[in-house]
């Protein structure tokens, strides 16, 4: 047992000094913390440049009903011929120019938008949006009902849906659907990326010791079985500490940035309510402010956010996590300990990735029904459950599942750690051969 | 006493016979050499002693009884196919080596420090293996063999890629190990290391045990029927006096010193020989042509493959 303990601290000493382990454990929280901050900061920084659209309106019903916003001007021309304006394009100045066919209210695929570059999206639908609710309105007015305008208004509703889950004691919980499945998105795919990156390390180390001949030092004074858990327990170790020091840090630079920004955007966006509430009483007050708006929409994630189980997360995704990649190290340790060298594993390390990508597949469908047939059996096999499971987790899982799923889990590793031991054993110190998973299942059937 | 003896051994691997009733006995505080062919079955047989892999039959002992697990502390292996981690620093491996030898680390430093002086090599505590040459590294790894002072030192070519000087070195502490208490298992192919080390040998070829015995002895089963004669006279006196019993094989003369090969043809003793010669030539040196560990070697083997009518490779 003590020597098992030593071969762990080697394994874990040995790659957690390693430059490249420290670099990767630092920066990493910063590209992940890139990726959570930039969006909010780049949709700070939306487009505030002024846009002109010139719009050539041959069916002459659109003049004025088309909505400016803050950043998107609109032009109306009616002498311009569409060929001249094609022609003096880049003169001219105009972002885009838009032009509006004489029938556009009953063949509405005649209107165009003319740039010489792609039109942003916001450009583009607020366009599109605005001509289309226009023609509704029209239409609606075709039929000449009584106090059209004062239905329409009443009419008008939005509805946000809340969803709350129920536990046991009816005790209310506020939900978010797309919350939840970020957070199952998060976990599946960092279980998934983890098990292909050390379950690989675990291959390599097995290989660096059997190029480098010191295996048969080695195992003359541990066991084989010994060397192999040892190195599959201490990498298993270093990624948990990877994963540590990854969450902390990342929510560390995330809290220090956002706290950052949001003292420097307060005068910002008291300039910006400022002119909202400006143009709200000039246009009669039917807009949401979009900072509050945000505001809601982000207390609404942090609630549901902090809904979700931790503990119950937590845990989940370190047995998964655990589980998982103990199985899959083992089967990489057996592959490692029947070849050469590391260009010699690719067709051997197939059917080994084969059930982890199929986990990855069948989560992006299970993501949506996570209480269906497809998401619940794979999340009982064990080569896919570690990912499968982790995905459904978030949504809740009866404790019923999680017990056969994690047993399974259990019995499975016990079973082809013994196998891949054997392999391993009489693998590693053969050489000069490359040897096929067929022979690899005759060393398992050798009696010790 | 013996401290280890393997009976009856044998150990099949999927295609082919690795051992085939192999029995050795290394007796107590002797250098015990295995020798044999490549591919003979010695690193299979040494494995089986270190308990890497199990014999399918018969039954190793150590110390007088069963061999156990725990026996492992007691062994030093030295494997011809040996490594070191090249990315880890020299002194940590060391570390390492010994304390997966059962040693605690301080009694592990102490030990690695005294060894490290006695090969001048403090310097190189601290760089990674890499760094090393292929003859510094086999240093290193003597060392973490002998570190935790087993009683059964186990040596497959212990020599290859040293230079004269350090192979010397290594000769020295290894017999400085015997004269210590440790029992020696050395596996070579270097015959004029043999008979300057051993006490024992065992000859392996083809999976079986062919040649067995203290290696005087076995000199002396092989010393061919050849006496060398040195002597002042005439050699045409000499080979008159000599009958049908006797032929003279060559004669050389050199800086006045004069010497014959005669050979036997069948047995008599030495003493008859030498009262022929006596009358006719001076005789100033007479001595049995006692052959090479390599000629017996070859000598053996060959005339084993013969017999059973195998090939050589």
């Amino acid at each position: 047992m003590n020597k098992i303990l030593l071969i762990i601290e080697r394994e874990f000493m040995s790659r957690v000094k390693k430059k490249s382990f420290i670099v990767m454990t630092l920066l990493t929280p910063i590209l992940f913390a890139a990726l959570m901050i930039g969006p909010s900061l780049l949709a700070n920084m939306e487009s505030t440049e002024l846009t002109t659209i010139a719009v050539v309106d041959n069916s002459k019903q659109f003049e004025g009903k088309i909505a400016e916003t803050n950043y998107i001007k609109l032009k109306f021309l009616s002498n311009e011929s569409t060929e001249s304006l094609k022609k003096n394009f880049e003169e001219s100045g105009y972002y885009a120019f838009l032009y509006i066919n004489k029938n556009a209210m009953t063949s509405p695929d005649s209107i165009i938008l003319y740039s010489n570059k792609q039109p942003s999206i916001d450009v583009v639908s607020h366009i599109s949006t605005s001509i289309e609710k226009e023609i509704e309105t029209q239409k609606l007015k075709a039929y000449k009902i009584e106090n059209i305008d004062e239905i329409m208004k009443t009419i008008k509703t939005k509805i946000d849906v809340r969803t709350i889950k129920l536990s046991k004691g009816g005790e209310e919980k506020e939900s978010n659907t797309f919350v939840t499945m970020a957070v199952a998105y998060v976990l599946s795919f960092m279980v998934y990326m983890m098990i292909f990156l050390f379950g690989t390390q675990v291959m390599r180390g097995v290989i660096e010791e059997k190029t480098s001949r010191i295996v048969e030092v080695i195992i003359s004074s541990a066991k084989p079985f010994q060397l192999m858990m040892g190195k599959i327990v201490g990498i298993a170790a270093v990624s948990l500490v990877q994963i540590l020091a990854w969450v902390v840090l990342t929510f560390a630079i995330v809290n220090t940035v956002s706290s950052i920004m949001t003292t420097k955007n307060i005068d910002k966006i008291k300039t910006e309510q400022q002119s909202v509430s400006n143009l709200m009483q000039q246009q009669g007050g039917v807009q949401t402010p979009a900072t509050m708006q945000n505001k809601e929409v982000k207390n609404e994630f942090m609630t549901a956010l902090g809904n979700q189980n931790f503990g119950l997360l937590i845990g989940g995704f370190i047995f998964y996590f655990l589980g998982g990649f103990l199985l899959y190290a083992a089967l990489f340790a057996a592959v490692g300990s029947a070849v050469d060298s590391e260009t010699d594993t690719q067709q051997m390390v197939m059917p080994i990735t084969l059930p982890l990508i199929l986990s990855i597949i069948i989560m992006i469908s299970g993501i949506k029904s996570p209480d269906g047939p497809l998401a619940f059996w794979f999340s009982m096999i064990p080569f896919t459950s570690p990912i499968i499971m982790l995905t459904r987790l978030p949504f809740g899982v009866p404790t019923w599942q999680l017990i056969v799923s994690g047993s399974l889990l259990i019995i499975t590793f016990i079973v082809v750690t013994w196998m891949a031991a054997k392999i391993y054993r009489t693998g590693i110190l053969l050489y000069g051969k490359k040897y096929s998973w067929a022979e690899m299942w005759k060393w398992v059937r050798y009696k010790s | 006493m013996n401290l280890l003896t393997a009976e009856h051994v044998e150990k099949r691997y999927s295609n082919h016979l690795a051992l085939d009733d192999v029995s050795i006995s290394v007796p107590e505080k002797s250098i015990y050499g295995l020798l044999g062919p490549n591919g003979a079955g010695k690193t299979t047989l040494i494995r089986i002693i270190n308990q890497i892999t199990g014999p399918d039959k018969g039954e190793v002992t150590f110390a007088g009884r069963k061999m156990v697990a725990d026996d492992i502390y007691h062994i030093g292996y030295l494997p011809e196919e040996r490594g070191l981690y090249k990315k880890m620093k020299v002194g940590e491996q060391a570390l390492y080596l010994a304390q997966l030898k059962g040693l605690s680390k301080t009694d592990a430093i102490k030990r690695l420090k005294y060894w490290f002086e006695k090969f001048e090599i403090q310097s190189w505590w601290d760089k990674k293996v890499e760094e090393l040459s292929k003859g510094m590294a086999q240093k290193v790894q003597f060392i973490v063999t002998v570190i935790h002072e087993p009683r059964l030192l186990i040596f497959d070519e212990p020599f290859s890629g040293f230079d004269p000087i350090n192979a010397n070195l290594l000769k020295e502490e290894i017999l400085k190990l015997k004269e210590k208490g440790s029992t020696i298992i050395f596996s070579t192919h270097n015959m004029g290391s043999v008979e300057e080390l051993c006490d024992h040998i065992t000859l392996i070829n083809k999976s079986k045990n062919i040649l067995n015995g203290p290696i005087n002895e076995v000199r002396q089963k092989y010393g061919s029927n050849v006496f060398e004669l040195a002597f002042r006279g005439d050699v045409i006196k000499l080979k008159e006096s000599l009958d049908s019993n006797y032929t003279l094989i060559s004669n050389s003369e050199e800086a006045g010193l004069k010497k014959a090969l005669i050979k036997v043809n069948n047995f008599s003793s030495d003493n008859r020989l030498l009262q022929m010669l006596l009358p006719a030539v001076e005789v100033t040196g007479f001595n049995q042509v006692i052959p090479s560990m390599n000629d017996i070697f070859i000598q053996v083997v060959q005339d084993y493959n013969r017999v059973n009518g195998l090939s050589s490779n």
